[in-house]
């Protein structure tokens, strides 16, 4: 499956000790146009994640000397604030909960889709570069479509769209990831708050409503599906 | 024991022969004044009067004169012991009673009167030692009884505790063995054993349902992961049996992670039922809004209701308490109620998810006007992966509701399925005094009407309404309050 080509390099500290796992990781890494450098137990990622030159760190739960929640930890204690992205097997809720707390950014239960790791690993590297004035924003731009948050009102190439409530927090999703792959789960995480796949495909339901009202009439559809990965909010260069 | 009786007998021995001893000093002190007063003629008189036939057998008198021998008295010669002229002593005395001789322990005391006279006073000790005999024999004997009441009380006592020991050591034994089911008997008394019993049993029945389901889950992975998992490598067999075709390896790879995602998927369910069914996620419950839970799926379901044609409106309560739950897991059984609903009613049906208080339990409800379950399939289908033949066609692993099921149990909640004719109505019934508790806070709200309060119609169509069914198998019905615990 062709991987989304990102359009920019990000340099990747990869901490697990499974090699097998690994190697995957570090191939999809790699043909997706990133760099990836990789430690198989807890000290040396640590070592390696001290020098603070990576984009975003995928750490392994369990890790041979110390635990993959001890390194970022220690990290964070080192003012290291180099986004991180938790891999691990433990998957209930109060697991997620802990490893967000010791300072991960997001967390991705084994076993995932390669697309899954990919799309938050962006969207991880990228917030990180301008976090704090993207998240005050109050008005966002995606080509000629525009969102007003404080009057809570959406308007593209001058037209007024209504939308519902859950759509207009969905777009609002979709507006601050605009550039970058958004999987099922993530909207689900972040517009839902659900950390689990209804069996039936809903998302792509609430998508297609979405895309009826913010695309529908327009020349440049801004709303793509991209295959086996997710949805992605552009801009038509 | 022994000292109490011992310290009775010496006590009641002393009181009776200081009684003694003074009866007789009283009664010489009397006899001399007679002498003073009356002299010889009149002692004579009062001892003969006082020894006579009528008098009591049980006293010695003696008034002697050593150069005449007896003068009154029913002692028939002065002792030989009574050597002194004032002293106390004892004398063996052979009484001739109906049995033959007997001898008589005579205590007396003798006592030089003016003149020369000699007085002796003495009482028969017969009675006293009888009552001694009296006495040790009822001490004895009432020993003997404590003893044996003691004995047999403390050896049923403690065939009774070893009993129930050995009750539950039996018990444990047979579980160990691996017999699950087996359980503490309960006595009729609720004592510190049957508390103790109750205890144990409510672990063991822990234990047990542990156990059921861990069997259940590894029966489950070798039903359903299996069969994925066979297929999925005969589909790579074939591939790579098959001459190298670019084209039709792709196909075949995207048809394998198609199969590896299904059984992924099946792997993630069964994990959810085994952490709702362990009870792990029970430390987890916070106070939770139904209504808003409930709203939140419906809306999250509603377009895809729409795409097939069916109404999915969500009805709640605003005034239904809240209550204790594990957020992730209940939206997950609630997702997953609506999922099947939308599968299964055909266009141009309703689903109506409703939330409601009633009494001290809020209810929510996710009815639809499917073909529904048989009533003999209910409970069936609550168990793992079974999925009614009319379903097999449609998408699932089959553990949608035994997910609802476990999540039901972990929450305290009661699963209800019912007719909603036509339709099936799954009942969730919650107690909502556990949020309180556990927000540990007094919140006093008021009474929620058993209508609905507020609508929230998730789907706005010119003619939404909020009818059920033509079963109105919603509807609040007035049932008395159940007891939840």
């Amino acid at each position: 499956m062709p991987f989304q080509v990102y359009r920019f390099r990000m340099r990747i500290l990869l901490i697990e000790d499974d090699q097998e796992n690994a190697d995957y990781l570090r191939k999809g890494l790699t043909e997706s146009g990133h760099v990836a450098d990789h430690a198989a137990n807890g000290p040396d990622g640590l070592a390696q994640a001290l020098d603070g030159r990576y984009d975003a760190l995928i750490v392994d739960r369990m890790l041979p000397g110390m635990d993959g929640l001890s390194v970022i930890r220690v990290l964070r204690e080192e003012k290291v604030a180099t986004p991180v992205l938790i891999l691990s097997a433990l998957g209930q809720v109060s697991d997620r909960v802990r490893g967000l707390r010791a300072g991960g950014d997001d967390y991705l239960v084994k076993p995932f889709a390669f697309s899954e790791l990919l799309a938050r690993l962006e969207a991880l590297a990228r917030r990180a570069g301008s976090d704090a004035e993207l998240e005050a924003q109050t008005h966002l731009r995606t080509g000629d479509l525009e969102m007003d948050l404080l009057r809570r009102a959406v308007v593209r190439g001058g037209r007024a769209i209504e939308l519902q409530p859950r759509e207009f927090r969905l777009l609002e999703f979709l507006m601050r990831h605009a550039g970058q792959v958004v999987t099922r789960t993530m909207l689900l995480e972040g517009v839902w708050d659900y950390h689990f796949d209804p069996q039936t495909n809903v998302i792509d339901v609430h998508i297609s409503r979405l895309r009826a009202k913010i695309d529908k009439g327009f020349d440049e559809p801004l709303l793509q599906t991209v295959r086996g990965a997710g949805y992605c909010l552009r801009a038509p260069t | 024991m022994l000292a109490i009786f011992g310290f009775i007998y010496w006590s009641t021995v002393a009181v009776i022969d200081r009684q003694t001893t003074a009866t007789i000093e009283a009664e010489i002190v009397g006899l001399a004044e007679q002498y003073k007063e009356r002299g010889l003629a009149g002692l004579i008189d009062v001892v003969r009067e006082r020894s006579g036939e009528s008098a009591s057998r049980n006293s010695v008198y003696l008034l002697w004169d050593p150069a005449r021998g007896p003068l009154a008295g029913n002692l028939a010669a002065w002792p030989t012991k009574a050597t002194g002229l004032s002293e106390w002593l004892s004398i063996d005395l052979t009484r001739r009673e109906e049995g033959g001789q007997v001898l008589h322990e005579i205590r007396a005391r003798t006592f030089e009167l003016a003149g020369g006279y000699r007085l002796l006073v003495g009482r028969d000790m017969h009675e006293r030692a009888k009552f001694r005999r009296t006495i040790v024999d009822t001490l004895t004997w009432s020993l003997a009884a404590a003893l044996a009441l003691g004995l047999l009380g403390g050896m049923s006592l403690s065939r009774r505790i070893l009993g129930r020991v050995d009750d539950v050591t039996r018990t444990a034994r047979r579980i160990m063995q691996g017999d699950f089911s087996q359980r503490i008997r309960h006595g009729d008394s609720a004592d510190e054993f049957d508390r103790l019993a109750d205890s144990l049993n409510a672990l063991f029945a822990q234990i047990e349902r542990l156990m059921s389901g861990m069997r259940l889950a590894t029966d489950s992975l070798a039903h359903d992961l299996r069969g994925p998992l066979t297929r999925l490598r005969g589909r790579i067999e074939l591939a790579l049996i098959a001459a190298p075709d670019a084209v039709r390896d792709r196909e075949a790879l995207v048809s394998v992670l198609g199969q590896a995602d299904a059984a992924l998927t099946t792997f993630e369910s069964l994990l959810k039922i085994a952490a709702a069914e362990s009870g792990i996620a029970a430390t987890e419950l916070k106070p939770l809004d139904l209504g808003a839970l409930a709203r939140d799926a419906a809306e999250l379901y509603e377009p895809v209701a729409e795409e097939r044609g069916v109404r999915l409106t969500a009805v709640t309560d605003p005034g239904a308490p809240h209550v204790a739950a594990q957020r992730e897991l209940l939206a997950q059984a609630v997702t997953n109620l609506l999922d099947n609903a939308v599968k299964h009613t055909p266009a141009g049906g309703q689903i109506v998810v409703r939330v409601v208080a009633e009494g001290g339990s809020v209810l929510l409800v996710v009815a639809d006007s499917g073909p529904g379950i048989a009533a003999s399939d209910r409970a069936r289908v609550l168990e793992r992966f079974v999925r009614l033949e009319e379903s097999r066609s449609t998408p699932g692993s089959g553990l949608g509701l035994s997910l609802v099921a476990a999540v039901a149990r972990l929450h305290g909640a009661t699963l209800d399925l019912t007719d909603n004719a036509p339709g099936l109505r799954v009942e969730l019934r919650f107690s909502a005094a556990v949020a309180r508790t556990l927000a540990g806070e007094a919140e006093q709200r008021p009474v929620p009407s058993p209508l609905p309060g507020a609508a929230a119609p998730i789907h706005v169509r010119p003619r939404g309404s909020l009818a059920f069914g033509p079963g109105s198998g919603g509807g609040p019905s007035p049932r008395p309050p159940r007891d939840d615990r």
